[in-house]
């Protein structure tokens, strides 16, 4: 019985030589079999490509109209139902709203904002959150449980009144929604990235990099962190439009962004004091653009989800 | 003399995201009554994969394909209402992990009970009486105290034995027992494999032990099925085939077991890897590793033959180009 | 390169883990689960030291205390001359490089995320953090190459190998630093039997080549003794024999040694069949509440009164045998 060179297929080369002229082979990563998993599923690749068209609108589609988010057309003003509809001729897309502005720009500025408050308020919850809930789990003991009781008791209070509060007493400035919408997200974030730590905190891939000697920090960023990203990425897609959900909530009571800035929810809120006048696309396009970027995420976020599900590998 | 349990070219295939993949591939075998029959096999061998077949448990990408016959009735992709009949009543199973086989939200009485209320339609109280009996029979201390306790209040092998009574409620004619002492240490597993052999004296039920230790086969098995890669390589009475393996796999299996009544030293290892099911070689499955391959056993795949075996009032099944003479 | 100065003194290693009883308030006094209680031997250089026992014993618990993975309550471990278990976090990382791992699992060893390259790499680069990455690559090519990994697989991920190959990948990662002790935790348990063959050839290859000490970990008698110069048996987290891997099974000294070795079934039906099983009775005690004097008394078939009141020291009967035990 033969106990040379076990693992080697009698195509494969015999000897190191050999296999040194053969190019080194470019490994399969889970990442490439997820991408691979996410461009097949049909839904999430469309709601892809919407959010991106979506994205593009509120860059670039401020161009696409020669008006802009303040100028009053006294003419429409007043008859708005009659002389404020949609038109393609005119070059108001969207038609006016109740104030004789221009909608299709006041829909552009509104996607900026509300796509910005998103991805902004998401970005800052993944990052503390990220930092924290993998510190608290992997240092464990005492220090986890104080950070986490410390968690616990920032949820229980009323996220809402806490934001509300704020606005009132520091203004109503765009900054102050992204930091009070980042700061009550990152809570959510740290329990599960806490969560995800612990179980991989036991795998025995991080007791040998502790058996090899690399330090606590290094094993964090080395091997925890990239081994969550799947967990994190999933989350943040459902995070970022329910960031968009929190604001349009606040706009909607009337607490959200200043004017002349103006956001979906804020836009929204009009429209439904209109609605009773016959002006429907003040509501129906800003409803549109929320609803369908909405949907749009939690396609995408489902099909990360299947994509990165380790039950596959 | 008809056998209890008739197989005839099983074939199982997978449906997966990246292709068919064939898990059993044309298994034929006879089980009679009364007889322990041990399969083994490594990873990818198809033995599991056989009997979740036979008793209508494949996953749902699962079809299987060929016959099996319970004295003469077919039972292979039968209907549920068919295989619910059978399933604990006729065919029992016992598996690896005995905690993820009982259920941990119910007490054990209530999960034997359910058994014979289902099958035999006796009252709850008589069918915990009958449960009680039969944790006695399997050897657990104070069987009536114990019966109304929750499944993590027992031990892994003290978990093993409920499995096995509950296996036996229904007096099955085979019990089919997948790996049952893999997972047990290996005193506890003594105590497992001899309770088996106690009990089939006293029930008289056919046994199916699938494992991947030799060891255990050749203490409790009459006969011995070896597989690989899905196909059957070697078939026959155990003293028979440990004695004179006639199969390049059953001897480099043999030969790879460290022994304790053997010295240290090299082992003699089977060169190569695990099969890989997506991309098997359309000739014989153990080919890449075999250290007396020819050409022809790449492409072409060899049947099961019957061959006398001198010394041995019965015949041995082998799945081999080469002649034994070849082997040396 | 035969080379007996010790290497590794243990002694008296305890390790006691507290437990909350279930439904305790947070100020009752939790319990002592007593992992290891007292374990005392000696290693030397070039040698296998097999650790053997059954679940619950301590043998993984033990291997970690010696390394600081889990805290020791007392005990000392002198590893050539320096007492590991009082050295702070800076030195002990020192002599990291010296005493190194492999585990049960292979694939769930290897990070996901990293290729198998990068993998070997890492100890290199964390001990020698500023060697120029071309000499590193060199290494990391050496090492696989001496496990039979070819090098062109560098940038291959651990799900793309198969069980056998990830161990290998283990074990040339644990090499890269050129240790003197590798703690081998149960490292062919879950691979085929063949494959399990090939990693215990190369594992005694590479110790022959590169003069390296091992404590080799596991269940499997068979396993053990064939690769183990010595062997310890442990129950209970306590040493019951420390002995010579051929006497062990020639003349066992401790009677939970013979029950052990009874236990393990011989793949040779006629040699099964002519053997007495010594069973042991009831199941392991729990940890939590050991029995008093020896630990091993409530199943011992020879236990006298006296075995309750005093705890057997390891004393040497000559023959390279160590035995813990009042009666034999």
């Amino acid at each position: 019985m033969s106990t040379a060179n076990p693992g080697l297929h009698p195509s494969q080369p015999k000897t190191a030589e050999m296999a040194e002229r053969m190019e080194e082979v470019k490994g399969r990563s889970l990442w490439a079999d997820a991408r691979r998993r996410f461009l097949q599923n049909k839904a999430a690749m469309a709601s892809l490509v919407i959010l991106t068209l979506v994205i593009l609108f509120a860059f670039f589609g401020g161009y696409l109209s020669p008006w802009d988010i303040e100028t009053i057309n006294w003419d429409v003003l007043g008859n708005v139902r009659e002389a404020g509809r949609p038109s393609f001729a005119t070059g108001h897309y969207f038609g006016f709203d109740d104030s004789g502005r221009d909608l299709y720009q006041r829909v552009v500025q509104g996607s900026r904002i509300s796509l910005a408050v998103g991805f902004i308020g998401a970005g800052i919850a993944v990052m503390v959150g990220t930092i924290y809930g993998a510190l608290a789990g992997f240092i464990g003991g005492r220090v986890d449980s104080l950070m986490m009781r410390f968690v616990d008791i920032a949820m229980s209070i009323p996220y809402m009144f806490v934001l509300i509060l704020m606005l009132v007493v520091f203004g109503r400035s765009i900054y102050m929604i992204f930091l009070g919408i980042g700061l009550t997200a990152w809570l959510d974030m740290s329990r599960i990235v806490r969560g995800q730590t612990l179980s991989l905190k036991n795998k025995e891939f991080i007791e040998a990099a502790m058996v090899a000697g690399v330090s606590t920090m290094k094993i964090i960023l080395r091997h925890i962190v990239p081994n969550l990203l799947g967990v994190v990425v999933v989350y943040t897609t459902l995070l970022v439009p329910g960031m968009i959900l929190t604001e349009s909530f606040i706009s909607f009571l009337g607490l959200g962004v200043q004017e002349p800035l103006t956001s979906w929810g804020a836009l929204i809120s009009e429209g439904v004091k209109s609605m009773y006048y016959g002006t429907w696309w003040q509501l129906a396009f800003p409803l549109a653009f929320f609803v369908v970027t909405i949907f749009c995420f939690f396609f995408i976020g489902d099909g990360l989800r299947d994509a990165l599900d380790p039950k596959d590998r | 003399m008809t056998a209890l349990l008739e197989v005839r070219d099983l074939t199982v295939r997978f449906a997966t995201q990246d292709g068919t993949v064939t898990a059993v591939d044309r298994i034929s075998f006879d089980l009679h009554k009364g007889e322990t029959l041990g399969v083994v096999g490594e990873s990818g061998s198809g033995k599991s994969q056989m009997v979740f077949a036979i008793t209508g448990l494949l996953a749902d990408n699962g079809t299987a394909t060929g016959s099996a016959r319970l004295e003469g009735q077919e039972i292979l992709n039968a209907p549920a209402s068919v295989m619910n009949k059978i399933r604990a009543n006729r065919i029992a199973m016992i598996f690896q992990d005995p905690m993820t086989s009982l259920n941990p939200y119910m007490r054990v009485s209530d999960q034997m009970a359910e058994v014979l209320v289902h099958h035999k339609g006796m009252s709850k109280r008589r069918a915990v009486q009958e449960a009680v009996r039969l944790l006695d029979a399997v050897r657990i201390p104070e069987a009536a105290s114990r019966v109304t306790m929750y499944p993590h209040e027992f031990s892994g092998g003290m978990r093993q034995r409920v499995m096995i009574a509950m296996s036996l409620l229904c007096q099955p004619d085979i019990l089919i027992a997948d790996e049952p002492t893999t997972a047990l240490d290996v005193t506890v597993q003594a105590q497992i494999m001899q309770l088996l052999a106690d009990l089939q004296e006293e029930f008289g039920m056919a046994i199916i032990l699938i494992t991947h230790d030799l060891g255990v086969v050749a203490g409790a098995c009459r006969e011995t099925m070896v597989m690989y890669g899905g196909q059957l390589m070697e078939y026959g009475t155990t003293d028979g085939i440990f004695e004179s393996p006639t199969h390049p796999y059953t001897r480099g299996l043999m030969r790879a077991m460290p022994r304790l009544d053997a010295e240290g030293g090299e082992l003699a290892t089977i060169p190569g890897n695990p099969p890989n099911m997506m991309n098997m070689p359309r000739g014989c499955p153990f080919v890449p590793r075999c250290d007396y391959a020819l050409d022809k056993c790449w492409q072409e795949r060899p049947r099961p033959e019957m061959i006398d075996m001198p010394g041995e009032d019965e015949t041995r099944l082998r799945a081999c180009l080469r002649k034994v003479e070849e082997l040396g | 390169m035969t080379d007996h100065s010790t290497l590794l003194k243990v002694d008296d290693l305890r390790v006691w883990f507290d437990i909350k009883p279930q439904g305790a308030m947070p100020w009752t006094k939790p319990l002592k689960l007593k992992a290891v209680d007292g374990v005392s031997f000696e290693l030397k250089a070039g040698e296998t030291l097999g650790i053997v026992g059954e679940s619950g014993c301590g043998k993984s618990t033990l291997a970690r205390a010696i390394i600081r993975m889990v805290p020791a309550e007392t005990g000392t471990a002198l590893w050539l001359g320096e007492d590991l278990l009082s050295l702070d976090r800076k030195q002990m990382r020192g002599h990291r490089k010296e005493l190194q791992m492999i585990f049960q699992d292979p694939l769930a060893s290897l990070d996901p995320r990293m290729t198998i390259g990068q993998i070997v790499a890492e100890p290199l680069k964390t001990h020698f953090p500023r060697m120029s990455a071309k000499e590193v690559k060199e290494k990391v090519r050496l090492s696989l190459e001496r496990v039979g990994i070819l090098p062109n697989m560098v940038n291959r991920y651990p799900h793309e190998f198969s069980g056998g190959q990830c161990q290998r990948i283990g074990i040339a990662r644990a090499l890269i630093v050129e240790p003197k002790l590798i703690i081998c935790d149960e490292p062919v348990s879950a691979l085929d039997v063949s494959i399990q063959a090939q990693v215990i050839n190369l594992l005694m290859k590479l110790q022959a080549e590169m003069g390296l000490s091992l404590i080799f970990i596991a269940h499997d008698l068979s396993v053990v003794k064939h690769i183990s110069d010595r062997v310890m048996v442990l129950y209970l987290g306590n040493v019951m024999e420390i002995s010579e891997a051929s006497q062990l099974y020639k003349s066992p000294g401790h009677p939970y040694t013979e029950a052990l070795i009874s236990a393990v079934p011989i793949p040779d039906p006629k040699a099964n069949r002519a053997r007495q099983v010594k069973l042991l009775d009831q199941d392991m005690p729990s940890p939590l509440d050991p029995p008093s004097g020896c630990v091993f008394r409530t199943r011992c078939p020879i236990a006298e009164v006296r075995c309750a009141e005093v705890k057997p020291e390891l004393a040497d009967r000559g023959n390279g045998q160590a035995v813990a035990c009042l009666v034999r």
